[in-house]
């Protein structure tokens, strides 16, 4: 059985009178393990995909099974509790909150934990460590460069130890350098931790360092 | 799991200058309020602690004051000998019919006002425990002499011990200022019964005030009193008729605080609506990625509501505090009973205090609400386009 089992998926929006088909039933399935990219041009529902795997929308019809745990068919409330256990979302611009340190960024997802103080401590130095920002932990957003800004991104991603990492344009707003430094480190994750990562780029580059390449055409996933 | 407090303390001062004209906006309205209401506490405690509960005062059957009453020296009498009066050290009864008439005094600053000049016996400072002379000594039987309320020396002029205040068509000599703890006596002239009486209304007493040898048996001797076939009279305990006196005005006073600042809080709460919003819509990226991260709708009210309630309580401590020295100063009234002049002291309680800053919270919530309920309600996917 696929780690993501994602069955008949279709997604549409309601402008006025005129209902726009973005995905359209939809089948994809993601191992456990895999390092996947998904391509497309713009408007081609990767996006609307991404956020329907990380539970941050609502499908209109279809099923997304994730371990086997019907994803498509939860209330709010549900879903806000199965993303802190299960996804590890990692945004194109970052979206720190500015007015905490990396630190404080990196823990916010194991406030929703059981952990202790010092177990959070712990698991946030560590995250830090593996992005190579052990340095940093008491600067503020502002401080930090963009590559480093996504490396607190990404540690915030993996700090709870997710089944699913998302990525969504990691490297859109960095150079060629911090591009490169980061879709390395996403590479480590997936060998060397062995995390399940699906990556939307625009970047054929970027796209070249996963396993997998899925295209989105108009809602339908080509090869 | 709540949203950090860190987050809402460092996001307020990102944009000090909006949560400060917030947060002074709330604390013009909290000072308000405290101050009307300091204003009719000064005046209700006044007037509370003019009464003693162990005096009764007799009026005229169906007068409700001082102003409106007449009671005859036989009256005066048969009270006096009454068994329920308690009496004094050497054996005479603790009893003041009292002369109470209202003159009026030029203020130094021009204009007038009406005061109360009172008529006592020389029983009045033991039937009223609490009137000491401060300064000078008490008036002489039988001489145009005068005592001044503390609360008064200060705001007529000829008031001062030595001088001479002219009313009635008499000069009175004032020989002395008393205190009375605080209590509306300190707004009154007092002189001799007898030297009144034919310098006003001729030979008649406004009140009888007398000292109850068993505090407890009010009932009883009220029953004699009012039955008694040679006295058409009401009493009443001291305390309660002078508390009664404050009722009216203390509770327009109360409306007025709650009605004018309901009105300025409805522009406090608007601003802090505003103010909230935009933080709202400033922060909507903020508040998705706590969505995402699986932060619930009620944590994300929670945590704006927190915001909006700690900008309200700032306002309200510094409402508090530019109440807080008003507390003390002396301003003055008509008492509506007596048509009178009373100056009494500002009260700026604790409870007060504790009141404005509810007042306060109950702005942040009201105000913080619907822009709480805003963040929660985002749609995750479109506020994070936003970004």
């Amino acid at each position: 059985m696929a780690l993501v089992e994602v069955r008949g998926l279709t997604k549409t929006y309601q402008r006025d009178a005129q209902v726009i088909p973005v995905l359209e039933n939809l089948d994809l399935d993601i191992e456990k393990g895999e390092f996947m990219a998904l391509m497309g041009p713009s408007g081609s529902g990767k996006s609307t995909l991404l956020n329907l795997l990380a539970g941050l929308d609502h499908p209109t019809s279809g099923s997304i099974r994730v371990e086997g745990q019907e994803v498509s068919g939860m209330s709010s409330r549900q879903l806000a509790t199965w993303r802190s256990r299960h996804v590890g979302f990692i945004f194109q611009r970052y979206n720190l909150l500015p007015v905490l340190t990396a630190f404080q960024n990196v823990e916010l997802p194991l406030l929703l934990t059981s952990l202790s103080k010092k177990e959070r401590r712990d698991h946030v130095h560590t995250s830090l460590n593996v992005v190579g920002l052990a340095d940093r932990v008491d600067h503020y957003p502002r401080q930090l460069s963009g590559g480093q800004e996504q490396r607190v991104g990404i540690a915030r991603a993996i700090v709870s130890d997710p089944t699913l990492i998302l990525a969504d344009e990691p490297t859109g707003d960095l150079d060629a350098v911090a591009g490169d430094e980061i879709l390395t480190l996403l590479e480590r994750l997936n060998s060397e931790f062995g995390k399940t990562i699906v990556m939307v780029t625009h970047d054929p580059r970027a796209a070249d360092r996963s396993h997998r390449i899925m295209h989105l055409e108009k809602g339908v996933l080509t090869r | 799991m709540a949203v950090p407090i860190l987050y809402n303390v460092r996001s307020l001062r990102q944009r000090p200058v909006s949560t400060l004209a917030t947060a002074l906006g709330m604390a013009l309205v909290v000072a308000v309020f405290i101050a009307v209401m300091a204003l009719a506490s000064g005046f209700s405690a006044a007037l509370a602690r003019t009464g003693s509960r162990d005096n009764a005062i007799v009026l005229r059957q169906g007068a409700d004051s001082e102003l409106a009453s007449g009671l005859d020296r036989d009256a005066a009498q048969i009270i006096s000998a009454m068994p329920f009066v308690a009496r004094g050290a050497d054996g005479r009864p603790l009893v003041s019919p009292e002369v109470y008439v209202i003159i009026n005094l030029d203020r130094p600053g021009g204009g007038t006002a009406n005061v109360v000049a009172r008529g006592v016996s020389a029983q009045a400072f033991e039937v009223r425990k609490g009137v000491r002379v401060v300064e000078g000594r008490t008036f002489r039987s039988g001489a145009p002499e005068i005592l001044i309320g503390r609360s008064i020396a200060s705001r007529f002029g000829s008031t001062a011990v030595g001088d001479k205040l002219r009313f009635a068509n008499r000069d009175w000599t004032v020989v002395g200022h008393f205190e009375a703890g605080g209590s509306s006596f300190e707004s009154e002239i007092w002189g001799e019964n007898e030297q009144f009486m034919p310098a006003f209304r001729g030979e008649v007493f406004q009140s009888v005030t007398f000292r109850m040898q068993d505090p407890a048996a009010l009932k009883g001797l009220e029953q004699t009193l009012e039955k008694d076939p040679r006295l058409r009279v009401d009493v009443e305990r001291e305390y309660d008729f002078y508390a009664n006196q404050s009722t009216l005005l203390t509770q327009i006073l109360e409306f007025f605080a709650v009605f004018v600042t309901s009105i300025m809080a409805v522009g406090a709460v608007a601003g802090a609506v505003n103010t909230m919003y935009a933080a709202v819509a400033n922060r909507a990226p903020e508040i998705a990625v706590l969505r995402t991260l699986g932060f619930r709708p009620a944590a994300i009210v929670g945590s704006f509501l927190l915001e909006s309630v700690a900008i309200a309580l700032a306002g309200g401590i510094i409402g508090c505090l530019l109440a807080l020295p008003i507390n003390g100063i002396t301003t003055s009234t008509t008492n509506w009973s007596s048509f009178s002049e009373v100056a009494f002291p500002f009260r700026v309680t604790p409870d007060l205090l504790a009141a404005g800053l509810a007042f306060a919270l109950l702005m942040g919530l009201v105000g913080g609400f619907f822009p709480a309920l805003r963040a929660a309600r985002m749609p995750i996917v479109q506020a994070l386009r936003q970004a």
